[in-house]
């Protein structure tokens, strides 16, 4: 479990950089969606990991602190979202912006010649 | 303390946010009327933050608990004489560039005044906030308005620097994210006061680990207060925004000076046991790189905007670089330099507009936004008229002597503050060196005097450019609100270089407390909630 949560940020965080380093607009917002991603799957890993646990309690079990992951970081990781989310949005608006204003999709409003 | 005190310290939060709102729905049908929101807003944000600083004028840190939870499992708000300052700061801020944005620059897109009111909820939430998360959230707050506030008025340029902006920042808040994360898997709080006394018992094979979510976490804030590698963002952007927002951005770069100063201090001072001084020499030596940036820079801008924005830069390395050197007296002098620096930036932002406005090189910015939101100017037209006035005979020795004044500030010459604020720097430096004077206090005390030096040549080749060098001397015309918040900040450099004593007698009081963290800790650890009966 912890593997492949570990993968998976690892992965994601990785594509991001990759994609964000790149020059066209569009590579850089999937690349900042992809490195929120990780950065959520990475929040919500610090509270720990439980697989296959009951909701609240299995019948008949007395329930201890020990056996329930942390919530806070559950709590913390839907304000990141929400929060990444509205930027991500504002972003958006930005990019098709610079597209209408400079007719090019560089970062840089304007083609770099080789 | 009687219970409507306790409650003032929401208020800097809720009175801006209450405005916000309110403008969004007067809409700018009502402009009059969101104006007059505004007005109302930001000169209650002035008084609240005067009676704040009263108020933290004790060694009790008062503590704000929302909902009244105890402190650690609840949000809560603290008042410390630093906090006090920069709440200070932005509301005297905001004020400024609200009077001046009511010249022309509030009609030059939508939703502008709404925009400034969230910005300085962001900022003052950032300032009170308690806890490393919600000092995220209001992190985000103030960016994303600010966002909207870099954008303000449109055109190629400002829309171009505003994508990178935006980029970096939300970047940044994603290191900010992962930092705030490790911090809490490990130590298992975010309150800040708290997460300084678990610091001290943190097992010795996670301490490392902490550490390094703690510099991430410092990372992002390096990226707001643009330390060298970090900082290249600030001056395009700041050179391209509209000028009230360029004003309101002088005192960003300082939110993230504010978290080093806060989140360093408290958890890796001098009782911080294993981790103390973690980290420090990458403070001062990246301070000491800003200021060697910032003045390359500074000489090497020939425009007006981006000599400000170069400037930001020297004003961030030296406080880093202040800081980075972990002795209190050496704080003092840094946050004078803070107050004196934020208040002459942004004076200088201000006043741009108005000596460009002469010449050429600022009419046609001026005209791009035109062109972009032209068609709301016709009807405008005779607001304009009573607002704009009429060119006040000698505008330009006015101009002129605030751009002196500006010049004396940024460089640090006597006998204005900014003089004061370096030598508050340096003088303990060199006093508390004992028989040998360390080689980071030469190089900090060279990059201080070598900066003022590059301001002063800049600064003055920018005044005979822009005051003597012009063709036919077309005086440009100046309302007397925008020239106002520029004579108000101006004159509190003056003042707090008249008062001195005492304002240097109040940093000295935040810096002690900033660097012996028992009274923030016992206030914040210890206050018990109030019972039923009191609410």
């Amino acid at each position: 479990m912890e593997l492949i949560v570990s993968l998976g940020i690892g992965a994601l965080a990785g594509s991001g950089v990759w994609l964000l380093l790149r020059p066209r607009t569009f590579q850089v917002i999937v690349g900042l969606s992809l490195l929120s991603y990780a950065v959520n799957l990475f929040i919500f890993s610090t509270g720990g990991l439980r697989s296959g646990a009951a909701a609240i309690l299995t019948p008949g079990e007395a329930g201890s602190l020990a056996r329930y992951t942390d919530p806070l970081p559950q709590a913390l990781v839907l304000t990141a979202i929400v929060i990444g989310f509205a930027t991500t949005a504002l972003l958006l608006v930005v990019m098709l912006a610079t597209r209408g204003l400079t007719g090019t999709d560089h970062v840089d409003g304007r083609e770099h010649e080789r | 303390m009687t219970d409507w005190a306790d409650h003032l310290l929401i208020a800097p939060i809720v009175v801006p946010m209450l405005a916000g709102a309110a403008m969004i729905v007067a809409g700018d049908r009502w402009r009059r009327l969101t104006v007059a929101l505004g007005l109302v807003s930001t000169v209650a944000l002035l008084l609240l933050a005067i009676t704040l600083l009263g108020f933290a004028e004790t060694p009790i840190v008062r503590v704000y608990r929302l909902g009244n939870w105890p402190s650690l499992f609840g949000i809560v708000l603290v008042l410390d004489r630093l906090s006090a300052v920069m709440l200070a700061l932005a509301a005297v801020l905001g004020f400024a560039a609200f009077l001046f944005s009511l010249g022309r620059w509030h009609r030059a897109g939508v939703y502008f005044h709404p925009l400034f009111q969230f910005q300085l909820m962001g900022l003052n939430g950032a300032f009170l906030t308690g806890d490393l998360f919600n000092l995220f959230v209001f992190f985000e707050v103030l960016l994303a308005a600010s966002y909207g506030m870099a954008l303000h008025g449109s055109g190629v340029a400002r829309v171009r620097a505003g994508l990178h902006y935006i980029v970096v920042n939300l970047l940044a808040s994603l290191l900010f994210l992962i930092g705030v994360s490790v911090v809490y898997g490990i130590a298992g709080t975010l309150n800040m006061a708290d997460l300084a006394v678990r610091m001290r018992d943190v097992a010795t094979e996670d301490r490392g680990l902490l550490e390094a979510g703690l510099a991430v976490l410092g990372i992002a804030f390096l990226v707001k207060a643009a330390m060298w590698p970090l900082g290249f963002w600030l001056p395009v952007t700041y050179a391209a925004a509209s000028t009230p927002a360029a004003a309101i951005l002088s005192i960003l770069s300082k939110v993230g000076i504010y978290a080093v100063l806060r989140v360093w201090l408290l958890l890796f001072g001098a009782s911080a046991g294993a981790s103390a001084g973690f980290g420090g020499t990458w403070l001062l030596v990246g301070g000491l790189l800003t200021i060697a940036f910032g003045s390359i820079a500074v000489l090497a801008t020939q425009n007006l905007p981006r000599l400000a924005g170069a400037s930001v830069l020297i004003s961030s390395g030296t406080l880093l670089a202040a800081i980075g050197t972990g002795r209190a007296a050496v704080t003092t002098g840094a946050l004078f330099y803070l107050v004196s620096s934020v208040l002459a930036i942004g004076a200088f932002f201000l006043l741009i507009e108005l000596v460009e406005r002469g010449r050429e090189v600022g009419a046609d910015v001026l005209a791009v936004t035109r062109e972009a939101f032209g068609t709301g100017e016709e009807e405008e037209e005779d607001e304009e008229q009573e607002v704009v006035g009429v060119a006040i005979p000698g505008t330009v020795a006015i101009l002129g002597l605030a751009f002196l004044a500006c010049a004396l500030l940024l460089a640090g010459l006597p006998p204005l503050s900014g003089f004061l604020a370096k030598f508050a720097i340096l003088a303990p430096l060199l006093a508390a060196g004992g028989a040998v004077v360390p080689t980071s206090t030469w190089a900090l005390m060279a990059a201080l005097i070598l900066s003022g030096l590059a301001t002063v040549v800049a600064m003055t080749r920018a005044g005979i450019n822009a005051f003597w060098g012009s063709p036919e001397g077309r005086v440009p015309r100046v309302g007397l609100v925008e020239i106002a918040p520029v004579a108000l900040l101006l004159v509190l450099c003056a003042a707090l270089t008249v008062e001195a004593g005492p304002v240097i007698g109040y940093m000295q009081a935040a810096a002690q407390a900033l660097h012996e963290p028992g009274d923030y800790l016992q206030g914040v650890l210890s206050a018990p909630p109030a019972g039923p009966e009191g609410r």
